[in-house]
Parts: structure tokens; C-alpha cells; sequence
């Protein structure tokens, strides 16, 4: 099952979690559903709006950093939360997304912290026994 | 890591004690706060020290806490000719910023109008996750924006002539360059201008206390002349534009790294040579997300101001509402020191510190100029905040640079389980601050608490002699971000 936890003893000012997942695919959804989850209460946030997007890259690393930095900056463009993804990546560290979610509604949507960028700061994405594990840091 | 003792304000961690170290690190703090500190500033700013053509000391202020990259808190200085320039170094929020503004009011005739005040400016002033600005620009008009900085709003009636006095270098970093800040920072920050953002940003009515090492005179030069008297603070940035630019130039810096044969202990202290065309570049976006930045304040002002006239019927001239000063707490400057290797023009990047000039500095406003330059140090929302000066002392020893803040002692997410928004919110309102928030699980992670108290750091700079204490400021009311 895939699963996030925010570490407590993490970079002070910001939001630091670790995610795990049995496919690739699982983590880096959970990934974008921690990120989310710092700036709203995700259950509140409807699948009503569909955003697609595309990344390729060289690296696992580098993959996951431009997935959450595209979420973060369509949300501050476009208005809007996501709640759910469908995402591929094949082997060649290529990515495609389609995001569902709901425009920001403050009477609707609990708003928490902002998230306005991702960190390089111990940014990892590691193969495991049983799957895959992520470490990230999000500048709030 | 060893750490050895070179006056009662000053520690050292030698050259020798992590590989790579060009210059030994520097703690400006107190042997209690040392005591306090938690490891990741020591491994941060080691690893800072270990940057090409940094100059005498990796520094770090007493409100250090561990960021990511370098420090918050952290000051390093590097040659313009053999050093670099690192985007992890300024931060994300590039200018993230203090602003205070004096008014002629007093607290008996604020008090009782309090509520009605904060209600309004929390209408003016856009606040919160999601929220827009009310300045509507073309594209064309932003990139004038960025390029001129503060001079900008003259055009647009949003400032008084002398707002541009009494802001950081006039409010306009020379050289930048819109070509060089990519579609993506710019859509995303064309509508946020005039907006607080969220996480510690805020804008605060304060009022004024001096205790014993408070210097008066001084006080009085820069417009604060009585306990009592109101002013009004503003800490924010340059909001999702810094924050994309600091985004595409860490990405693209590590292709540099590669091409200049760089390597850093810390992805996220990406950098590239000053002169490189990718050091040029970034430098010139910086200095856009810069001037957006005290444009932003600048504009969160005057609708503070246009609220204050509202509430009391009189016109923020007649309420003496001047900007004492505006300082950039997220940058990098283009200074000159002595470095022990004759005096050489230095980047100061400053992440988390502000700059503090000693009097007779050219860069002070001749009103100012017998006194320092202001530094505005912003506390945390339930505790207070202080106007210091810079001193000859701090251009000396920390190239011209001091504290920011309290700085944390604890997670968002630590402070966040130990106690609720609303049981935050009662708690200021029994210490008589009444707080308007978009956010209550935001407001718990602020709570006094989770921050070193702001008294003890600020004796710490004062005693070090980088800074010298001139007023104190207790919050009456607050809207986090």
C-alpha cells in the first residue's frame, strides 16, 4: 500500500515527508498527493477538472522533482487542486499524467500552508525490496 | 564538528574539519544558543564553506536553523572574479523582505478600532493559498515592472516619492533582464502583485516599547519617537515568481556545474561562476524577482495606507504614515570589502540576514546616515519585533550583514502537534492581538513557540556589536498569510 509520513524532526521552516509505494507509478502518486495535502485536506478536493502533461528526463531523481514542480505550477496558475492521477513512466525516465481536481474554492477547500517549489535537498527516489521509496522537501 | 570559542559572541568551526573547506565557518551567537543548535546548521554551513571563491568565513546569525542548501541565517561572500553565485544561497523567495511604516497614531486611538482596521485591511490585502492581486498588468507592463522595480509605481500612484528613499538601494537592483525569466515565472507571477502569500508572511499593527539598550535618539531620527505610537510591519516576498525562477535556474545550473567542473555536497547549493554567462543570467533574473518584491510590498502598502485613511477619516499624509525603511532579507549583493586580499568586490548572499551598514555609509539615506541604516527584524507572530541599525562593526566582521528574525526551533509539522489554530488564536487574543487568518492550521505552525525568542537573538547581535537595538514593537493585531 502505498503510504507518506511527514517528518517532524525535518527542515524546520518547510515540509519534509518520506513515501513508499509498490510501483513507481504508486509513488509518485502519493508523492503528488503529500504535496497537496500540505496545502489543503485532499478528501475535500472533487475530480471534476482534467489537466494532462508530459516530462521526460535523465534521471528518477530529476523526474519526480519536474512531476511535483509542474503540479505546483499548475496550481498557481490555473487555480486549482488536484486529488487524484493517472500516471505512466516508462523505462526511458518519461512521464505522463493526467490530473484530476477541483479550482480553488476557499469556502469549499481547507487552506493550509502554501507549496511553492521543490528542493534538490536530499531529494531521493530509491528501488526497494518490496517497491519504491521517495525522500523530498518542499519549500512551503 | 569542533567549534572554538573567538569572543563571547563568536564561534569557529576550523577550515580543516569537514574536506573541502576553503574558509573556516562562523557562529555569531550565544554560548546558550550554541548550545541549542541543532546539527544541521553546523553541516549547512560547512558545506557552504566549501564553495569556490568564497571569501574569509561561511557565516551564520544567531536565528539560524537549518534550511536546505544553505542555512537560514547563513551570509557568504564571494569574489565577483573567481567565486560563484548560488540560487540556494538566496533562497526561493528571492527579496523576501521587511517593511515598517510610522504613523502620527497612538494606541488609545487605535485600540478601540482595532477590530474594524484589521477586518478591512484583511479585504484589501490579498492573503492565503490561491489568492490575486489587485494590480492588472499586461505582459508587456510586468516586464517594465521587474526592470524598473520600485520607480514603477510612481507611474501607477502607488508610492510617495520618498517610499523610494527609504527602501534598500532605492528599490531597484541594477541589471535586470526580463529575456532572461522564462514564460512560465512570469505567468506565474503576473497576478499576485499586492498579494501576502502565506507559511510566516504577514502584515502586523504594532506598537512601540523601548527597554534599557534601546537607543532613543536614534529612534527618533528614523520617525519612532514615542511608546505607544502605531506602526505598521509587512514581511513577504516576491511570492510564486522568485519561486520559479529559483526553480528553472537549479535545474539549469546543473548542466553549469557540469560544463565548469563544480561539485557541491548539496544538490540544492547549485551554483555557476559570477562572470558565466549562466551566473550573468541568473544574476539579471534575480534582480527582476528582486524588484517585484518591493514593488509587491510597495503596493500592500498603499492599501494599507488608503485602509488607515478610511478607517480615520483623515489622509495617510495627515496620519504620517512614511516608510521608515524596506530591507531584502532573501539576496545577493554586489559589495565591496576588505578581504584580506586588498578590498575586492564581493557577492554577499544573504539567506535569512539582512544587510546592516554602519553610519556614514553612502548607501544610508541622508536623513539616517549619523544613525545606520534600519534593520528590521520581524519576530514571530505571538511574541514581537525590533528596528535595529547596522554598525562600522558588522561591515567589518560579517560583511555588513545581521540577523532576520527569531528563526524556528521546530518543524511546521512538530509545532502543528503540539497545539491547535484556534487555541493559538485565543491565546493572542488574552495577550490582547487580535489575528485574522485564511489559514488556522497555518496559524498553529507560527505560534510563539515554534521560534528562539526574539529577545535573546536580538541582545545577541547588539552585544556582538553587528547590530544596535533602537525600538521594540508588540503586535495588537496580525494577518498571517
Amino acid at each position: 500500500m502505498a503510504s507518506f509520513k511527514v517528518i517532524e524532526e525535518g527542515a524546520f521552516g518547510d515540509y519534509e515527508f518520506v513515501a513508499e509505494a509498490e510501483s513507481l507509478e504508486k509513488l509518485f502518486d502519493i508523492c503528488g498527493l503529500a504535496t497537496f495535502e500540505a496545502v489543503t485536506d485532499v478528501s475535500k478536493v472533487e475530480a471534476l477538472e482534467e489537466m494532462n502533461f508530459a516530462i521526460s528526463t535523465e534521471s528518477l531523481e530529476e523526474l519526480l522533482f519536474l512531476f511535483l514542480a509542474e503540479l505546483i505550477y499548475i496550481k498557481d496558475t490555473e487555480n486549482i487542486f488536484f486529488s487524484r492521477f493517472e500516471i505512466k513512466i516508462t523505462n526511458k525516465f518519461k512521464l505522463s499524467c493526467k490530473a484530476y481536481g477541483e479550482r480553488i474554492d476557499n469556502k469549499k477547500h481547507t487552506l493550509k500552508t502554501d507549496v511553492k517549489a521543490v528542493t534538490y535537498h536530499k531529494l531521493e527516489v530509491v528501488k526497494k525490496s518490496d517497491g519504491y521509496g521517495a525522500h523530498v522537501i518542499l519549500d512551503l | 564538528m569542533e567549534k572554538i570559542k573567538i569572543d563571547e559572541y563568536t564561534w569557529e568551526i576550523p577550515k580543516g574539519s569537514k574536506p573541502g573547506m576553503k574558509v573556516p565557518a562562523r557562529l555569531i551567537t550565544t554560548k546558550k544558543l550554541l548550545d541549542d543548535l541543532d546539527e544541521g546548521v553546523i553541516e549547512q554551513i560547512t558545506n557552504v564553506a566549501c564553495l569556490p571563491g568564497i571569501r574569509k568565513y561561511a557565516m551564520c546569525m544567531p536565528d539560524g536553523h537549518r534550511g536546505y542548501g544553505f542555512p537560514i541565517g547563513g551570509v557568504a561572500a564571494f569574489s565577483t572574479r573567481t567565486g560563484v553565485i548560488s540560487p540556494g544561497g538566496i533562497g526561493f523567495d528571492i527579496n523576501c523582505g521587511v517593511r515598517l511604516i510610522r504613523t502620527n497614531l497612538t494606541e488609545s486611538e487605535v485600540k478601540p478600532r482595532i477590530k474594524e482596521l484589521i477586518d478591512l485591511l484583511f479585504q484589501l490585502v490579498p492573503s492565503g493559498v490561491g489568492s490575486h492581486g489587485i494590480v492588472k498588468l499586461t505582459n508587456s507592463e510586468f516586464n517594465k515592472l521587474m526592470a524598473e522595480g520600485l520607480p514603477w509605481c510612481l507611474k501607477r500612484n502607488y508610492a510617495w516619492n520618498s517610499d523610494i528613499d527609504f527602501t534598500e538601494q532605492g528599490g531597484v537592483i541594477p541589471g535586470a533582464n526580463p529575456d532572461n525569466v522564462s514564460d512560465r515565472a512570469k505567468k506565474r507571477g503576473l497576478d499576485q502583485i499586492g498579494t501576502l502569500g502565506s507559511g510566516n508572511h504577514y502584515l502586523e499593527i504594532q506598537k512601540v516599547e523601548f527597554d534599557e539598550q534601546c537607543d532613543q535618539k536614534a529612534a527618533s531620527i528614523l520617525g519612532i519617537d514615542r511608546p505607544g505610537q502605531i506602526t505598521i510591519m509587512i514581511h513577504c516576498g516576491s511570492r510564486g515568481f522568485g519561486h520559479q525562477i529559483g526553480t528553472d535556474y537549479l535545474q539549469s545550473f546543473g548542466d553549469a556545474m557540469k560544463k565548469y567542473g563544480i561539485q557541491t555536497n548539496d544538490r540544492e547549493l547549485a551554483c555557476a561562476p559570477f562572470e558565466s554567462p549562466e551566473g550573468k543570467a541568473y544574476y539579471s533574473a534575480m534582480a527582476c524577482a528582486a524588484n517585484t518584491a518591493f514593488v509587491n510590498r510597495q503596493v500592500i502598502m498603499h492599501r494599507v495606507r488608503e485602509g488607515f485613511a478610511k478607517i480615520f477619516g483623515k489622509s495617510a499624509e495627515e496620519l504620517g504614515m512614511h516608510l521608515v525603511y524596506d530591507v531584502a532579507h532573501n539576496i545577493a549583493k554586489l559589495e565591496s570589502y576588505d578581504t584580506g586580499q586588498g578590498i575586492e568586490e564581493v557577492l554577499v548572499h544573504r539567506k535569512g540576514a539582512t544587510r546592516a551598514f554602519g553610519p556614514g555609509n553612502k548607501n544610508i539615506p541622508e536623513k539616517y546616515r549619523s544613525v545606520g541604516q534600519p534593520v528590521l527584524v520581524g519576530g514571530s507572530m505571538q511574541t514581537g519585533s525590533y528596528l535595529l541599525v547596522g554598525t562600522a562593526e558588522a561591515e567589518r566582521l560579517t560583511f555588513g550583514s545581521t540577523l532576520h528574525g527569531a528563526g524556528r526551533t521546530m518543524s511546521r509539522a512538530a509545532a502543528k502537534r503540539q497545539v491547535r489554530g484556534n487555541q493559538v488564536k485565543d491565546e493572542m487574543a488574552k495577550q490582547g492581538i487580535t489575528v485574522r487568518t485564511a489559514s488556522m492550521a497555518g496559524l498553529a505552525e507560527e505560534a510563539g513557540f515554534a521560534y528562539k525568542d526574539v529577545d535573546t537573538v536580538v541582545s545577541a547581535v547588539h552585544n556582538a556589536g553587528i547590530s544596535k537595538k533602537v525600538a521594540r514593537f508588540v503586535p495588537l493585531a496580525n494577518i498571517k498569510g
